[in-house]
């Protein structure tokens, strides 16, 4: 016998207030309920990292936990990133130093990569490789997409 | 595959979540971290009719010095809590330098300290070392609570002295001894992979600088956390010279670890790396026990 549980998640700084199953998966809650389809489902078992979206500000794998419990807290997306017309300096320097050829697994290095730098605005290659062990891409063979993390964070010190 | 149909409970009290746990036992499953458990529901390979959500209950939450010098994590502690707590820098470097290891930051960000330990996977860190660090957990269930002593509390694959009634509360890490080291490796195919083998190691020193305490603790070789006993008698009283060294690492691949063969290593690649680790992992905890 299922029972259906009334929750409120703020997602991208917008209350939404909805009906779900408990057994109903974050991730699933993002994309069918609230038609954010940016944040994707790959393996469903918490390796693979395209489903990662901050919960209260820091990363998680939103396949591997259920939206219930997202109930009251705030979860950014890749949408919630940035616009076609104002992209995040992250999507600048992704697009820039051709760090995605599919996209699939772009949203969840850009949702890793923000906390990431917000804590390390200094990282070395070490650094960021171990960060994005999390993240599986099949096209690039990840040379790009470190070279856009190298590049974003040259672009932050360049700033006044 | 999605998780099949559970009945869900938020307690947001101990007194509730152990009411929870006495009234369901083993119909229900307990819900942490959830970074072992959903995965397992999302395959369908763990279909519970009932999830006990921890995640409310705030006294659970908690890094504390221990009146010993050592240190009092409360079971819900988010492991990326631990891996950046200076206590625990300071009080437990084993346990800051084996953070890292334990899967990806995202998965650390809702991973639980006392939810690995009572997961009880033999391929996890945090149970191999407490288990070196000779760590006490405390459980409870309505009636009171208990201690269990890390070495113990691990049966085998996936089981723990834990009963269906009780739940995991805090883990108290002892303070370390003077004239102690430590040390932690494991060998994976990737960053943040399953290790393939893994070792935590703490020794201590007697005035005349020969061994006097050695744990060595092996993880995915085995049921559950592999206490090196024989190993560890090996060394007692020694000086902790190369050789000595050596010959504890050949007898813990030989007579310490029971691993299997799977997709990722043979059984014989695992003593190896059993033989390689301890060695590196000895010569690393005894250096440290000499500055």
């Amino acid at each position: 016998m299922t029972h259906l549980l009334a929750i409120t998640v703020t997602v991208n700084g917008v209350r939404y207030e909805r009906t779900v199953e408990p057994r109903l998966l974050l991730v699933d809650f993002i994309r069918h309920e609230l038609g954010l389809t940016g944040t994707h489902v790959g393996c469903e078992h918490g390796v693979c990292g395209t489903c990662t979206v901050l919960f209260d500000e820091q990363p998680v794998r939103s396949c591997l936990m259920f939206a219930v419990q997202a109930n009251g807290h705030e979860i950014r997306t890749v949408e919630g990133l940035g616009t076609i017309d104002q992209l995040h300096p992250l999507q600048e320097a992704f697009r820039e130093a051709h760090a995605l050829q599919c996209g699939f697994c772009t949203p969840g290095f850009l949702m890793t990569l923000v906390p990431f730098l917000e804590e390390n605005p200094r990282p070395s290659e070490q650094e960021i490789r171990e960060a994005l062990s999390g993240n599986l891409c099949r096209c690039t063979g990840y040379q790009h997409i470190i070279g856009a993390v190298k590049l974003a964070v040259q672009k932050t010190e360049v700033q006044p | 595959m999605k998780p099949a149909p559970f009945d869900y409970y938020a307690p947001t009290s101990m007194e509730q979540a152990l009411d929870h746990v006495a009234q369901l036992g083993y119909d229900a499953k307990i819900l942490a971290g959830g970074q072992s458990l959903i995965p397992t529901m999302n395959f369908r390979l763990a279909q519970p009719a009932a999830l006990i959500d921890l995640n409310n209950i705030q006294e659970l939450f908690y890094i504390r010095p221990a009146d010993d010098g050592g240190v009092l994590i409360g079971a819900m502690t988010r492991q990326s809590i631990v891996e950046r707590d200076p206590l625990i820098a300071g009080r437990s470097p084993l346990v800051r330098a084996a953070m890292p290891f334990i899967a990806h930051p995202q998965i650390r960000t809702r991973g639980t300290f006392g939810g690995s330990i009572a997961h009880a996977d033999p391929a996890a860190e945090l149970p191999a070392v407490t288990v070196a660090l000779g760590a006490r957990y405390r459980v409870r269930n309505k009636a009171g609570e208990r201690w269990i002593a890390a070495e113990e509390f691990f049966v085998s694959l996936f089981t723990t002295l834990l009963q269906p009634d009780e739940l995991l509360v805090e883990i108290a890490l002892p303070p370390m001894q003077p004239r102690s080291g430590w040390s932690f490796k494991e060998v994976a195919r990737q960053s943040g992979a399953y290790g393939l083998v893994g070792v935590a190691a703490v020794v201590t020193l007697d005035e005349k600088k020969r061994c006097q305490q050695a744990r060595l603790v092996f993880l995915s070789c085995g049921e559950k956390p592999m206490l090196a006993q024989h190993a560890a008698k090996t060394l007692l009283g020694q000086a902790p010279t190369p050789q000595a060294i050596r010959a504890a690492a050949e007898v813990a691949a030989k007579d310490d670890v029971d691993p299997s063969s799977d997709i990722h290593a043979s059984a014989d690649y695992r003593r190896h790396l059993v033989k390689v680790l301890a060695v590196r992992a000895l010569t690393e905890a005894f250096d440290r026990a000499n500055t």
